[in-house]
């Protein structure tokens, strides 16, 4: 198993600990990952707003740097997934418009062939390596540890373009992945809205109310974390988390843990070494839970 | 086929605790039923006091827009077996979010058609108009078209985050149409609009992109998608001052020159690192990040290396940006 990986700016930026974290625990479970190190930013959506035609010159770069590797594709951020598939919806349903953006990468030897496979890890786990097998690496079970999923829009929204007529399950796979590691998937409201990230320069009451009132439901609910597939939500729901509260008006700490860092802790690898201490909502109490899980 | 239905009841004139509950009906109907057939076949033969709305059930009217399984949708658009997956499963139906509800399903409108109001929703040609008829190419109606399809259901209107927390927001469909007339060639008011929809308090940039409205409307007018190009427009028309847009230009900007994002410009707690007042604003957040090692202040330095293929990230962006200035000129 073999993917060219695609860590995104934010897990090599502002998330250190959610690139050491994935790439230590797919070392652990036997997924081979390679780096594409030429890989550019896919715009976020952002570029893709102001200069479509731009965003896909970048985007059918990377994907050809993929193919050039020889392997499919895996992020490890939603938002990268939904531009990604929104592009590459583009790109595989015109041939003319194919030929026209291959044009302008053929100078650096590059060009897109339709088909390439593009899948979160999230996606991954469950496809291609399978539950059953993740269950089997688990050395610590994570009992007792209520986790509630949070997708993040853009893995989630638009359907059409991101596989679920042929995945339908794809909105489920956190609460599969969560219950997968001996954990409680918690269900409550927000878990797949908007953690408003998009508008904290512009909006920030708007945005933190969005971040503070979904970890509340989902603190309601009785969740000890949230657990995330995309560095960008992290960043409102966890760095923000004080500012949200005090928006809210009310006591959150509730920690937000980035996927890989969950199965890690399941797969024994060790708590530092995940940079659970990197986070701006301590984790102390979901370490607290995994080990007493692990003493009883 | 056996259906399971859970539908939400709210009688206004009940009294006490009374107002709010659920209704379970199961019934026995063909296969190839909509949801709005099964609420049919409820009131006519198990109980008629449920109340909802309908009309054309062709999902023309826009009349039928209900929640079904946690989802905005269009009631006779949507069959039985869309949602039934597993035998016995049942189907929650409740009345649209974000507005009042009279009876039932059936949601107070008024919201919906006074934000519509809000976005002048006609068209405002030149004073004094032409001599005859306007003649308008194919390809400036193109895009208006799609949004020309809304049948007003409110269904959008019903799942948009950022009108659950912000009763201000204009929300997806009255911006959706917003867009209709903004880019119509035969409007004279474009300048004056995008400056209204740019700096009303819940105008085009409270937009989070969350791609809801997108998911759920019945007649893929793509809300979403018509409020980014109107910030494009409005962009364009060098009426956008507001953080919104300069933070699109900071992303945009470093990705050019690193060919990666420059979190220290794009993440919201440093936006301000060369504005006093933001940093002041900004600085619990900003303090918190360091601490944890989560704000890359390395990544600022001027020599922060590119990725190694940068001169064609580079040569890409002249070239869309070429193409882009032939285009328009
Ligand atoms: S979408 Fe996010 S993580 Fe993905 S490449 Fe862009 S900024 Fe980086
Ligand atoms: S769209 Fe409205 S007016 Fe037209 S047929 Fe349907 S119900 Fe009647
Ligand atoms: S994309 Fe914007 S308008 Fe549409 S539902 Fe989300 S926040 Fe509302
Ligand atoms: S935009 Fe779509 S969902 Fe919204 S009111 Fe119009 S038809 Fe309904
Ligand atoms: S009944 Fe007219 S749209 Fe559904």
């Amino acid at each position: 198993m073999k993917y060219a990986f695609w860590p995104g700016c934010v897990s090599k930026g502002a998330c250190p600990e959610l690139y050491d974290s994935m790439i230590l625990t797919c070392a652990k479970l036997g997924i081979e990952l390679e780096e594409m190190y030429d890989g550019n930013c896919t715009g976020a959506g952002v570029i893709s707003e102001h200069e479509p035609k731009l965003a896909d010159l970048l985007n059918a770069r990377n994907f050809a740097i993929a193919q050039k590797m020889g392997h499919d594709l895996v992020n490890i951020c939603s938002t990268c997934q939904g531009v990604q598939s929104m592009v590459q919806e583009k790109l595989d349903r015109d041939e003319e418009y194919r030929a026209e953006i291959n044009a302008q990468l053929a100078e650096e030897g590059l060009e897109y062939k339709p088909g390439l496979v593009i899948k979160n890890f999230m996606w991954v786990l469950v496809e291609d390596y399978g539950l059953d097998k993740l269950k089997e690496k688990v050395v610590r079970k994570l009992d007792g540890l209520n986790c509630g999923p949070f997708y993040g829009c853009y893995i989630l929204r638009p359907s059409r373009i991101l596989g679920m007529e042929e995945h339908p399950e794809r909105d489920h796979y956190l609460e599969q992945i969560i219950e997968a590691v001996g954990a409680t998937a918690v269900q409550y409201e927000g878990q797949d809205k908007c953690c408003g990230f998009p508008i904290l320069t512009n909006n920030r009451k708007n945005s933190l109310t969005q971040a503070g009132t979904h970890i509340g439901s989902a603190k309601d609910q009785g969740a000890d974390c949230l657990v995330t597939p995309c560095p960008l939500c992290h960043l409102n729901l966890d760095a923000q988390q004080p500012s949200a509260a005090e928006v809210i008006q009310r006591e959150l700490n509730v920690p937000i843990i980035h996927l890989p860092q969950l199965l890690g802790l399941a797969i024994g690898i060790d708590d530092k070494l995940l940079r659970m201490n990197r986070h701006v909502v301590g984790t102390q109490a979901v370490l607290d839970k995994v080990m007493a899980a692990v003493e009883a | 086929m056996k259906v399971r239905l859970k539908v939400k009841r709210h009688d206004p004139e009940a009294h006490g605790g009374q107002a709010s509950r659920y209704s379970d009906y199961t019934i026995d109907v063909p296969e190839h039923i909509t949801i709005l057939d099964a609420l049919l076949e409820v009131r006519d033969y198990h109980d008629g006091s449920l109340a909802f709305r309908y009309s054309c059930r062709s999902a023309i009217c826009g009349s039928c827009g209900m929640r079904v399984d946690g989802r905005g949708r269009l009631t006779c658009k949507t069959k039985v077996t869309d949602l039934v997956k597993t035998e016995g499963q049942e189907i929650l139906v409740e009345p649209m979010g974000n507005m009042p509800v009279i009876k039932d399903l059936v949601t107070d409108m008024e919201m919906y058609w006074s934000k519509m109001d809000q976005v002048t929703p006609w068209l405002q040609p030149a004073d004094p108009g032409p001599e005859r008829e306007n003649l308008v190419s194919h390809e400036a109606m193109l895009d208006l078209a799609q949004t020309m399809g809304c049948i007003h259901c409110g269904v959008c209107v019903s799942d948009c985050p950022v009108l659950e927390i912000d009763k201000s927001f204009i929300a997806p469909a009255a911006l959706a149409k917003a867009h209709r007339f903004v880019d119509d060639p035969r409007d004279a008011k474009t300048k004056e609009r995008l400056e209204e929809l740019s700096a009303v308090k819940g105008g085009i940039w409270d937009c989070t992109r969350c791609n809801m409205c997108v998911e759920v409307c019945p007649k893929d007018v793509r809300p979403m998608d018509r409020i980014m190009q109107l910030r494009e427009l409005a962009v364009k028309a060098g009426v956008a001052s507001g953080t919104g847009a300069r933070h699109g230009e900071a992303f945009v900007d470093s990705v050019q020159r690193l060919g990666r994002l420059d979190e220290m410009r794009l993440l919201p707690a440093s936006v301000g690192l060369w504005n006093a007042p933001r940093l002041l604003s900004e600085m619990p957040g900003a303090l918190r990040m360091l601490r944890a090692g989560k704000l890359p202040w390395n990544h600022a330095l001027p020599w922060r290396k590119p990725i190694a293929g940068i001169k064609h990230v580079r040569r890409l962006f002249d070239r869309a940006r070429r193409e882009k200035k032939e285009a328009s000129s």
